[in-house]
C-alpha cells in the first residue's frame, strides 16, 4: 500500500472534526484529497489521522449573499465552474476554472482544499486574492475570517492555525460592467501554471482600476502593485503598458527550474500582463 | 532465524487500522472490512478482483484508474476506499451489455483503432462516459474533445483515432 498507515475518521458535525483536530495536531483534514492524497502517495505527507469532512452537516454547496459567493468546504471545484448563479456575478470564476487541472480532478477535489494545500502555481489561490476575497476560519476558539492578502504565506503555507479548519472560501462578485481576464502559460493544458495572470477593469469614478495577481511567479500568489498603480496613475496607452510590463518582471522571484528559467518567467510574465488587461479592459463596460 | 521461527513471531492481524465500509460497485452492494489506507484503485482491484481498472501513475497524472464515483469521473488512486462508503462506483466491468455485445463507446473504440495496447482505454471510457453524461456543454470539435481526453495519457495508439472514436461514439449515442 502506497500511504503511510492513519488513522480515520469520519465526523458528521463541525463541532467533533473541530475537536478531534485540535486534539491532535498530527492530523490533518481530508477534503476531496486531490492535493493530499497524491502527497500521501508519495509519501510527503504522515498524518497521524485523516478527518474526513465530507459527511460534516453544513459544509456543502455554495450561496451568494451579501456581494460574495460563499463556497463551502467540501464544494467540488466542477460544482463552482459549472454553477450558472456564479458564473454570472463573477464570470473570472469559470475561465479560471478550465485551467484547473482536467474534469475528473476537479470532479473530485475542492476549492477550499485548494486554497488550503496553497500551491504557488495554482490558479485559485490567485483569484481568491484579485478579487479581494477572504476564508473564514473555525477552531475551538471560534471563527475568524483571513483575508486573501494574509491567508497565502509561502510555499504550500497559509497563515492557517493548526487547529483551523477553513469551512468557508469568499469570493466578492465582480462590480457591475467590470472587465475581467485569466490567462496561463503551461507546457500542456491542465498543469501547474509556469505563469498565470488575472485581471480584473472596474470603472471608479471617471478613471478604469486594474486589479491584477500572478501565481507560478513566486513563492506565493501576489498582488501587481506597481502595475495596478501604472495603469491607475496613466490610463491605458502604450507607454502605460510598456511601464506595467516592465515593472511586472521585477516580480519574479522563482528560481530557475526543471519548466523554465528566472528570465523566461519575467518576459512571459511581462506578456501575460499586457495580454490579460486588454482582454479585461476590452470586456469591461 | 528460518522462516517458521520468523512467521511464529508475526502478530496475527496486521496493525493497520481498518474500517468497515457499505458501497455499491457496478450496482452490487459490498460490504467490506478495509485499511484505511487502501486507495479505492487495489480495493477494487484486489478486493473484488475487478482487475479492469488499471492503475499508472499512483498520483493522478496519467487517467488510468479513472472510474465514475457517483456518476461523475474521479481517479480511483486519489479516492481511499473508505471515502467511497455509501457511494455508487462504477467500473469498466460495467460498461458492456450482459450479452457480451460492446457499448457503443466501446464499439466506436474499436472501429477507430482507439486502443492498441489498451492500459489506458478503461479510464478513457469511463471519462469519456462521464463527459457524455454530464450537464455541461458537449463540445465535438477537435480542441473539444481534446480537453475532455486530456486527462487521460496514452502512450501507443496515439490521440488521433480516439478522437475519431469519441466522435463516432457521440454521433452513435445522438449526442452533441
Amino acid at each position: 500500500m502506497k500511504p503511510p498507515p492513519f488513522e480515520y475518521c469520519a465526523p458528521r458535525s463541525l463541532k467533533d472534526a473541530v475537536d478531534i483536530l485540535a486534539s491532535d495536531p498530527a492530523a490533518m483534514v481530508l477534503a476531496g484529497g486531490q492535493s493530499l492524497i497524491p502527497a500521501l502517495n508519495m509519501r510527503f505527507a504522515a498524518p497521524s489521522k485523516l478527518i474526513d469532512i465530507q459527511h460534516v452537516a453544513g459544509l456543502k454547496g455554495i450561496s451568494i449573499e451579501g456581494g460574495k459567493i460563499v463556497v463551502r468546504a467540501m464544494t467540488r471545484h466542477r460544482e463552482l465552474e459549472l454553477n450558472d448563479g456564479v458564473f454570472r456575478v463573477n464570470p473570472l470564476i469559470r475561465e479560471t476554472m478550465a485551467h484547473v487541472a482536467h474534469v475528473p480532478i476537479r470532479n473530485r477535489g475542492t476549492v477550499v482544499g485548494s486554497l488550503c494545500h496553497a500551491d504557488a502555481a495554482a490558479e485559485m489561490p490567485s483569484i481568491l486574492l484579485v478579487t479581494g476575497g477572504s476564508v473564514i476560519a473555525e477552531s475551538p476558539r471560534g471563527r475568524r475570517e483571513i483575508p486573501a492578502s494574509d491567508f497565502f504565506q509561502f510555499h504550500m503555507t497559509t497563515s492557517r492555525e493548526p487547529d483551523e479548519i477553513i469551512v468557508e472560501a469568499h469570493f466578492p462578485v465582480l462590480p457591475q460592467g467590470a472587465g475581467w481576464a485569466f490567462k496561463e502559460f503551461t507546457r500542456r493544458h491542465g498543469d501547474y501554471a509556469i505563469a498565470a495572470v488575472a485581471a480584473i477593469v472596474t470603472r471608479d469614478g471617471a478613471r478604469d482600476v486594474v486589479s491584477l495577481s500572478a501565481c507560478g511567479v513566486a513563492s506565493r500568489p501576489i498582488r501587481l502593485e506597481t502595475c495596478e498603480q501604472i495603469f491607475a496613475a496613466e490610463g491605458f496607452t502604450d507607454a502605460s503598458f510598456k511601464a506595467a510590463a516592465a515593472a511586472a518582471r521585477e516580480y519574479v522571484t522563482a528560481p530557475d527550474d526543471i519548466h523554465a528559467t528566472t528570465n523566461y518567467r519575467r518576459d512571459l510574465l511581462a506578456s501575460l500582463v499586457v495580454r490579460t488587461v486588454e482582454k479585461a479592459l476590452a470586456r469591461s463596460r | 532465524m528460518n522462516r517458521a521461527k520468523i512467521r511464529q513471531n508475526l502478530p496475527a492481524k496486521s496493525a493497520d487500522p481498518t474500517t468497515k465500509i457499505e458501497l455499491t460497485v457496478n450496482g452490487e452492494a459490498v460490504t467490506a472490512e478495509v485499511s484505511t489506507r487502501m486507495l479505492l484503485s487495489d480495493f477494487l482491484r484486489h478486493g473484488l478482483g475487478l482487475t479492469g481498472t488499471h492503475v499508472g501513475c499512483e498520483h493522478g497524472v496519467c487517467g488510468a484508474c479513472t472510474v465514475l464515483i457517483d456518476g461523475v469521473a474521479g481517479r480511483s488512486c486519489l479516492t481511499f476506499a473508505v471515502q467511497a462508503a455509501g457511494c455508487q462506483v462504477r467500473t469498466i466491468e460495467s460498461v458492456a451489455n450482459k450479452d457480451g455485445s460492446l457499448h457503443p463507446l466501446q464499439e466506436a473504440f474499436r472501429e477507430c483503432h482507439g486502443l492498441q495496447c489498451g492500459y489506458c482505454t478503461p479510464g478513457m471510457i469511463m471519462n469519456i462516459l462521464s463527459s457524455f453524461n454530464s450537464s455541461a456543454p458537449l463540445d465535438l470539435s477537435d480542441e473539444g474533445i481534446r480537453d475532455i481526453i486530456s486527462g487521460n495519457l496514452c502512450r501507443c495508439t496515439g490521440y488521433a483515432n480516439i478522437i475519431a472514436a469519441v466522435r463516432q461514439a457521440a454521433k452513435a449515442m445522438a449526442l452533441g
